[in-house]
């Protein structure tokens, strides 16, 4: 039972997570990015048809990363070289995603595919309560695992890591170092996107190998106040995309025991415990715990330099 | 050779007035290419879009019942947007005063019209502030991040909404569909010319004329403007940035609220799941293109009301998903901000490799 629940909880976890990782890349550059769910939609309808013509999943993934990064680069080429307005881009970018994906994804309805298979981690795929939940997942999961730790790795222990977190806190100091804040940003963004992108395909190809129209259903949104709770740092993602996990866990466990509760009732879990944890986290935050980049939101231009 | 931008002097007012058309048509050249990809001639579908919704009587009239629930989001959207703040939470809004407006005119006991109306207008208002004024309070109290909440809400909305439809509130006559029972007379909007046009769309142009007045010709008005563009000489002045926060989003919400009213109201007579088919999403650019104008608002709305009927008709004829009208939207908003660009900067071909 507990075994059943998390590995469930993982499963469902793993495309917030890697969500909420791009997300946490855009940001820290100080690009803020809502159009994650429409990212997501991207990079699911791309991963799928991906592995639809090619048979290979890893194509998919591929596929799903390319598309969103390049989706990304829309957002990237307004934000950083045009200075717009961070959140309408991101709100267009959303509602972009979401139509580009229906009109596309006609004929990818009703399809079937081979998705992601579990690959068992010899001896230890064998351990009691984490064995099938850790060590015998897909690879995407196993890469999610490892990217937690290089995202850590490469903000606080790489000379572009610290560059990329100066853009985010202070251009004007990046600027006058020499390093090219557009271009930090904007590949800061693009292969943020892109992680995203393979977020959503893990929707389409391991959760629920198949094309749903807007199949996404609102994780995009969760990632982004996800990133407040993470206060913009990879571990804490890792919890708050887990406890969301759980949350479907439970719900999807609630629904199939069978309770008197609505399921529209148990839909509503894991908003509304978005709203609570991102309180939380705020009042959190105020308090001192974190930070978020300094920047955040701000575009920079060299001739407002002081 | 090196391509660099540079600041504008001045920005004409021409630019600033031809900056969303340009906008506009070049989005329309982006999104005909994706027609293309999809294997739809881009030109018989415009065309077909202005044939039905402005060719006939019937068309015209259908664009301004699309219109109408979109000038009421659009108002309530922009209203925050005055205050740099924003609703992104019209969807969920809607569904909430359709919800409060259908509980007057099923569960209240009122027979007469007009108290009818006042209930169902005063019930939408209260559920649709109510649902913002969460984001609001929470914003004010805490500086919780009003995007997300607004946005949040609105998967809540649509599930509280489909909770009662599908669940107490559904019509036992109904062979099981989500519906509630209809709406008596008396609970109903007038309609006019034969059509569909009903009250809600005059409800919205005087809805629009009564903010624009509250905007410019108040005390109120003018503490959100001050606020919206510089909060901390706002707070100097002793005006209570948090109390404002707050009101602008119930406010904000209580109109949105009134779409939903109008719409159970004027054209479906009952409550049902799907109720808003995304208008307040729409209603986000209806306000960003309008540029904080109440005749922005109603302008913009037609607009978008023209587009939404197209889209009724390209979906029947090609079988085009009614979401491809988000992409298009998408695809305007982009060109919008990136017009944006080149109203306050120039690009210039400089010699040499000299820094900008």
């Amino acid at each position: 039972m507990v075994e059943i629940l998390l590995d469930a909880t993982i499963r469902a976890g793993t495309p917030i997570l890697f969500a909420t990782l791009g997300a946490i890349l855009n940001e820290r550059a100080g690009i803020i990015n809502l159009g994650i769910e429409g990212l997501m939609l991207i990079g699911a309808l791309a991963g799928f048809a991906g592995t639809f013509t090619s048979g290979s999943p890893l194509i998919g993934v591929v596929a799903a990363f390319a598309a969103a990064f390049v989706a990304g680069g829309i957002h990237a080429l307004i934000t950083v070289q045009l200075r717009g307005n961070q959140i309408v881009s991101g709100l267009a970018l959303t509602m972009f995603g979401i139509g580009i994906t229906a009109l596309f994804g006609r004929t990818m309805v009703g399809e079937t595919i081979t998705g992601l298979e579990r690959v068992a981690i010899p001896g230890l795929a064998q351990l009691p309560v984490v064995g099938r939940a850790v060590f015998s997942q897909d690879l995407l999961i196993y890469t999610s695992f490892v990217l937690v730790f290089a995202l850590w790795f490469f903000f606080y222990r790489t000379r572009v890591g610290l560059a990329l977190r100066t853009v985010g806190e202070n251009p004007a100091a990046a600027d006058t170092c020499g390093l090219s804040v557009s271009c930090y940003r904007f590949f800061a963004v693009t292969i943020g996107a892109g992680l995203v992108g393979i977020g959503g395909a893990y929707l389409s190809l391991a959760m629920t190998p198949m094309w749903i129209e807007n199949m996404s259903a609102g994780r995009g949104w969760i990632a982004v106040a996800l990133v407040i709770f993470s206060g913009w740092s990879s571990q804490r993602a890792l919890l708050g995309a887990y406890l969301f996990g759980g949350i479907t866990a439970m719900q999807l466990r609630f629904q199939a025991v069978g309770t008197d509760i609505s399921t529209h009732i148990l839909q509503m879990l894991p908003y509304a415990f978005t709203i609570l944890v991102l309180v939380v986290s705020t009042i959190r935050l105020q308090k001192g715990a974190g930070q978020q980049p300094q920047s955040l939101g701000l575009p920079y231009d060299r001739e407002d330099r002081k | 050779m090196k391509l660099v931008t540079e600041r504008r002097d001045i920005s004409s007012p021409l630019l600033r007035f031809f900056a969303p058309v340009a906008s506009i048509a070049v989005a329309l050249v982006c999104a005909g290419f994706l027609l293309l990809a999809t294997g739809v001639n881009p030109l018989e579908a415009y065309r077909e879009i202005l044939y039905e919704s402005l060719g006939s009587v019937y068309g015209l009239s259908e664009t301004l019942v699309k219109a109408t629930p979109l000038i009421f989001a659009g108002l309530g959207v922009s209203l925050a947007f005055r205050m740099q703040i924003w609703n992104i939470g019209a969807e969920g809004q809607i569904y909430m005063g359709a919800m409060g407006a259908t509980w007057v005119a099923l569960f209240s006991g009122l027979t007469n019209h007009w108290l009818l109306m006042a209930g169902m207008f005063a019930a939408a208002m209260i559920c649709g502030g109510v649902w913002a004024g969460v984001a609001g309070f929470l914003r004010a109290r805490w500086e919780v991040n009003e995007v997300i909440v607004t946005l949040l809400m609105n998967y809540i909305a649509i599930l509280l909404v489909d909770f009662l439809v599908y669940g107490p509130w559904r019509d036992p006559q109904g062979f099981n569909f989500p519906l509630t029972a209809q709406f008596a007379d008396a609970a109903r909007f007038a309609n006019y010319f034969d059509t569909r046009l009903h009250s809600g769309f005059f409800l919205a142009l005087l809805c629009a004329l009564l903010l624009y007045l509250f905007m410019e010709r108040t005390i109120w008005g003018y503490q959100i403007r001050v606020i919206g563009s510089n909060p901390q000489a706002a707070r100097y002045a002793g005006m209570r940035t948090g109390k404002t926060i707050f009101a602008v989003l119930f406010i904000s919400g209580a109109i949105a609220g009134v779409a939903g009213f109008s719409e159970v109201a004027g054209l479906q007579y009952r409550l049902s799941h799907g109720i808003s088919p995304g208008y307040g999403y729409t209603a986000i650019i209806v306000a960003w293109l309008a540029r904080r104008s109440a005749v922005g608002v109603i302008i913009v709305s037609l607009l978008m009301g023209v587009l939404l009927v197209g889209g009724d008709s390209l979906q029947m004829l090609w079988q085009l998903p009614i979401a491809f009208i988000y992409a298009f939207q998408g695809l305007i908003l982009f060109c919008l901000l990136a017009a944006d660009f080149f109203i306050v900067y120039r690009l210039k071909l400089v010699r040499g490799t000299r820094h900008g």
